[in-house]
């Protein structure tokens, strides 16, 4: 060490990195969190470069012009931006429109339709992708047997297996996020300024239109990005409806790379273009909501009143059921029903009615007990480390405990411009190899699922820490105790139910992930999400509509659960 | 000492003639049950291969059955990639793309094995060299759904099917996931050509995965009409009551006859022979047959009434090391034209 920074170190006392070093025994707690931070994040992006760009003779762009120029390759990118932007659209009409109305004004049943969202929320894509075959198919579905029936017409409603039937699902999945960005700044934008735009004669749309949107403005143009970064990442839902209309994206692109002979070099060198595109709207993303541009939107000032829908308010309800009922009751009841049905097209008689679905995947199915089992393991490991892991992290930069603590957040964020099937592809190439081969057990998992759940579990963290004020840790650390025992016995019971929170997003997050794990089980590391895309490849339709249905009943028992526990609506109110 | 041995020796021997099978056979399930497991990759049909673990868990008590279905080119990435890393996880290869198992041989990745009795099966179920003999045999065919199309419109032939009347009523599976369809592309291409997909694939047809959601799909009515699909998944579909009626092209069937082998590191491989033997036996051939629709090489074994039998169809058979040199052509070509 340098004699002068000795001098700064005594001369300021409590600040620097070697200050904190010598004066605090818990130091390699929070220097080991945060090289295992940095760790996580760099050593898949640096394989995926690697893979990329070397072979045996050395340095080579081959990869890249091999990608960039074949037909197909483009033909997914193509796919996927378009796919993507009609996603980022929907999702921000629908998610900005029900925020609107469950904030703003004095619709009915808001807590119902709120928890009707988060269920949307829960479900994974992929399901209500394979829900929506069921549904929708041009021929079989549902939907389009009822539309015939009452129409007499010859030709289907809708077809589910198109680039439009493919967004419209995505849409469905992706709008809750933008729902409760939006729902997070309507509730905090004063009246204000609609007051004044009344006074001035405007009516109620009319100030909505004028002065409301262009303050929400920076938020809609984020949830589009999220909704868009969201669909650009998901696997399940386009191989499910996009791969039998001969439809590529490229995740599913990516994923058919790992076929035997599988191409590595090309799967990291198609992987790239995706890491870049999601960095720069990350970038643009980060750029408008930094951007402190409309004050308004603050702290506790000002009121809000609701806007009286009057007579509309029945239609208005409806509409709102409409959706939801796209999202969540249209697709729970097919499941349920192709459960319990023999022929899920056939209606559900007694003739129809079966229980063996329910004793086949139990008693009879070998993997749907060792899946569960994986599943919730990794789940709770996940939840439990990451959710530690996280804490300490956030800590550490609110603390700011030492030197370029700060630069952390970059890392803990990063996994957010990591698309799952991306992230899988790095560590696919780290971990198939000495000197850690982890590709067999389920542990390649747990670190591709706590890596790709980093970002919720920290910003959760942190949101919870800014929150309380130090001063009471200050008190713990004058009597004596060192950090670590402030932190667990004074700030973290404090931030309980944000922990709570954060444990139970990723508990979710990680029991619904299928397009990293798609890459990484092996045989004997199967998860519920894998067995689900497994028989969906098969057609096991009554199999998949049961473990379907027990996903989604234990994801809503665990969420009951934790909000029992920390006593409030913890998850609803999602950053 | 010597008098002793050579009544051992003598008593050993009339042990042998009495039963020549059981006691070789009780030394294996010894061995077997020390094991206590064996992991069967398989594209068998998931409710028949769970019916086969089942059948044989309750014949050897002790012995657990990991099955992991999966369809044939995704078994093999699986056993490639567990390969790559080191992993022994797989006892018992299955799967029906003979190519693979061309393949596994060249690489030294299979046990040399023989079971009992496969000596009298025909020769299209046996590999020269002694590594892997077939299992099973299904035929892949054409099939429609009688209450949308009625018997005197379904398509007949394979070339019926490229007539403009079934654009949009017509799925596919696909090779790139199943070794039913890869024989049956190669079989079709070896006697049409590729022009034959080419005008196929006009007629924009629904691509599904494994051979066996073909039924699914035509028996829900999705779309009417399946291209290819493997015969003993429509058979079973259509004796549960669905709506199905198979067809038989007279111009030829492709005959599918699906391999299994041990492999070379399996880590129970007492197991995997006992499971080997337990396939072949005529018992289990016979069940195969009877519950679930196949056909096998088995000369002793008889087939439900209502099925054809073999020897009256005209059957299109693909060789193991063409199926093998051009999986990646087939794949290719096949994702060239459909998209996917």
């Amino acid at each position: 060490m340098p004699a002068s920074q000795t001098g700064t170190f005594r001369r300021v006392g409590y600040t620097g990195w070697s200050a904190f070093r010598f004066k605090d025994p818990t130091f390699p707690v929070w220097i080991g969190a945060a090289i295992l931070l940095v760790f996580l994040m760099l050593l898949p992006l640096g394989a995926i470069f690697r893979a990329s760009l070397w072979d045996d003779t050395g340095l080579t762009l081959n990869r890249y012009f091999e990608v960039f120029t074949n037909e197909q390759f483009l033909k997914a990118i193509w796919n996927t931006l378009i796919i993507s932007t009609w996603v980022g659209v929907l999702a921000v009409m629908t998610g900005a429109l029900l925020a609107f109305l469950v904030t703003r004004t004095d619709l009915p049943w808001k807590k119902p339709i709120r928890a009707l969202v988060m269920a949307s929320f829960v479900t994974p894509p992929f399901l209500g992708a394979f829900a929506w075959t069921l549904l929708a198919g041009p021929n079989a579905g549902a939907l389009n047997k009822l539309y015939r029936a009452v129409t007499g017409s010859e030709e289907a409603l809708f077809n589910i297996f198109t680039m439009p039937g493919l967004i419209f699902v995505m849409a469905l999945y992706s709008f809750p996020f933008v729902f409760s960005m939006i729902a997070n700044v309507c509730e905090l934008i004063s009246s204000d300024l609609e007051d004044a735009a009344e006074i001035l004669g405007a009516n109620k749309w009319r100030t909505a239109w004028t002065v409301t949107l262009p303050l929400a403005m920076p938020a809609l143009i984020g949830g589009f990005i999220l909704a868009f970064l969201q669909s650009l990442s998901l696997f399940g839902a386009p191989a499910i409806l996009g791969l039998p209309a001969g439809l590529h994206t490229i995740t599913t692109q990516i994923w058919a790379l790992f076929q035997y002979p599988p191409r590595l070099d090309l799967a990291a060198a198609f992987s790239v273009p995706l890491l870049l595109a999601t960095m720069a709207l990350i970038a643009v993303q980060k750029k408008i909501l930094g951007r402190k541009g409309y004050s308004t939107v603050g702290g506790k000032g000002g009121q809000k009143r609701l806007i009286h829908l009057g007579l509309g308010r029945v239609p208005v309800l409806l509409f709102v059921f409409g959706i939801l009922s796209l999202s969540v009751f249209l697709p729970y009841w097919i499941l349920l029903k192709a459960a319990l049905s023999k022929a899920w097209a056939m209606p559900l008689t007694w003739d129809n009615f079966t229980l063996h679905n329910f004793s086949f995947a139990f008693f009879e199915y070998g993997d749907t007990q060792r899946a569960i089992y994986n599943t919730f393991k990794l789940g709770i490991v996940t939840a439990t480390l990451g959710t530690l892991l996280a804490t300490l992290i956030a800590y550490v930069t609110h603390r700011n405990l030492f030197r370029g603590a700060r630069y952390l957040t970059f890392f803990a964020l990063a996994p957010l411009v990591i698309p799952g099937i991306v992230l899988a592809v790095g560590l696919f190439i780290v971990y198939t190899r000495p000197p850690l081969v982890l590709y067999g057990t389920i542990w390649i998992l747990f670190v591709a699922f706590l890596t790709k759940e980093m970002p919720i579990g920290f910003s959760q963290a942190e949101s919870t820490f800014k929150s309380i004020h130090p001063e009471l840790e200050d008190a713990s650390r004058i009597i004596g105790a060192n950090r670590l025992i402030s932190l667990k016995d004074i700030t973290a019971p404090l931030a309980r139910s944000g922990l709570i929170a954060a444990w139970s997003f990723i508990f979710i997050g990680v029991i619904r992930e299928l397009s990293a794990a798609i890459l990484l089980f092996a045989p004997s590391s199967k998860v519920v999400s894998v067995v689900i895309f497994d028989l969906k490849e098969e057609g096991q339709v009554g199999v998949i509509a049961v473990l379907g249905t027990l996903m989604l009943a234990v994801s809503f028992l665990v969420i009951l659960g934790v909000q029992w526990f920390a006593g409030r609506d913890v998850v609803a109110t999602r950053e | 000492m010597k008098k002793v041995g050579l009544c051992f020796v003598m008593l050993a021997g009339a042990v042998m003639l009495a039963s020549p099978v059981t006691a070789q056979d009780a030394a294996l399930i010894q061995a077997a049950r020390k094991e206590g497991k064996v992991v069967w990759h398989t594209s068998l049909a998931l409710p028949s291969s769970t019916a086969i673990a089942h059948y044989f868990q309750n014949k050897y008590k002790g012995i657990e059955v990991e099955v992991h279905r999966n369809g044939s080119q995704r078994v093999l990435q699986r056993f490639m990639q567990e390969a790559a890393a080191g992993i022994k996880n797989a006892d018992i290869v299955h799967t029906s793309d003979a190519g693979n198992f061309e393949l596994l041989k060249d690489k030294g990745m299979l046990l040399k094995f023989t079971p009992q009795g496969v000596a009298a099966f025909p020769d299209g179920f046996k590999d020269k060299a002694g590594f892997y003999y077939g299992m099973r045999a299904t035929l892949s065919v054409i099939a429609y759904n009688p209450k949308v199309i009625s018997e005197k419109d379904a398509p007949k032939t394979w070339k019926d099917l490229l007539n403009p009347r079934w654009s949009g009523k017509m799925v596919t599976a696909h090779p790139g996931y199943s070794g039913i369809i890869m024989t049956h592309v190669l079989a079709l291409v070896n006697a049409y050509g590729w022009d034959y997909f080419r005008d196929l694939a006009k007629n924009k047809l629904h691509i599904v995965q494994s051979a066996n959601d073909p039924a699914g799909v035509v028996a829900s009515g999705e779309r009417p009409v399946g291209v290819n699909g493997s015969e003993y998944f429509y058979y079973k579909t259509l004796k549960q009551g669905n709506p199905l009626k198979i067809v038989y092209p007279k111009e030829g069937v492709p005959l599918v006859v699906s391999p299994v082998a041990i492999a070379k590191d399996a880590p129970h491989p007492n197991a995997a022979k006992l499971f080997t033997e337990f396939i072949f036996s005529k018992e289990s051939q016979q069940l195969l047959a009877d519950k679930e629709g196949l056909y096998t090489g088995h000369p002793e074994v008889t087939y439900p009434a209502d099925k054809p039998k073999l020897k009256e169809l005209k059957l299109l058979t693909a060789d193991a090391d063409e199926l093998e040199k051009r999986n990646a052509e087939i794949k290719k070509r096949f994702t060239e034209l459909f998209g996917a």
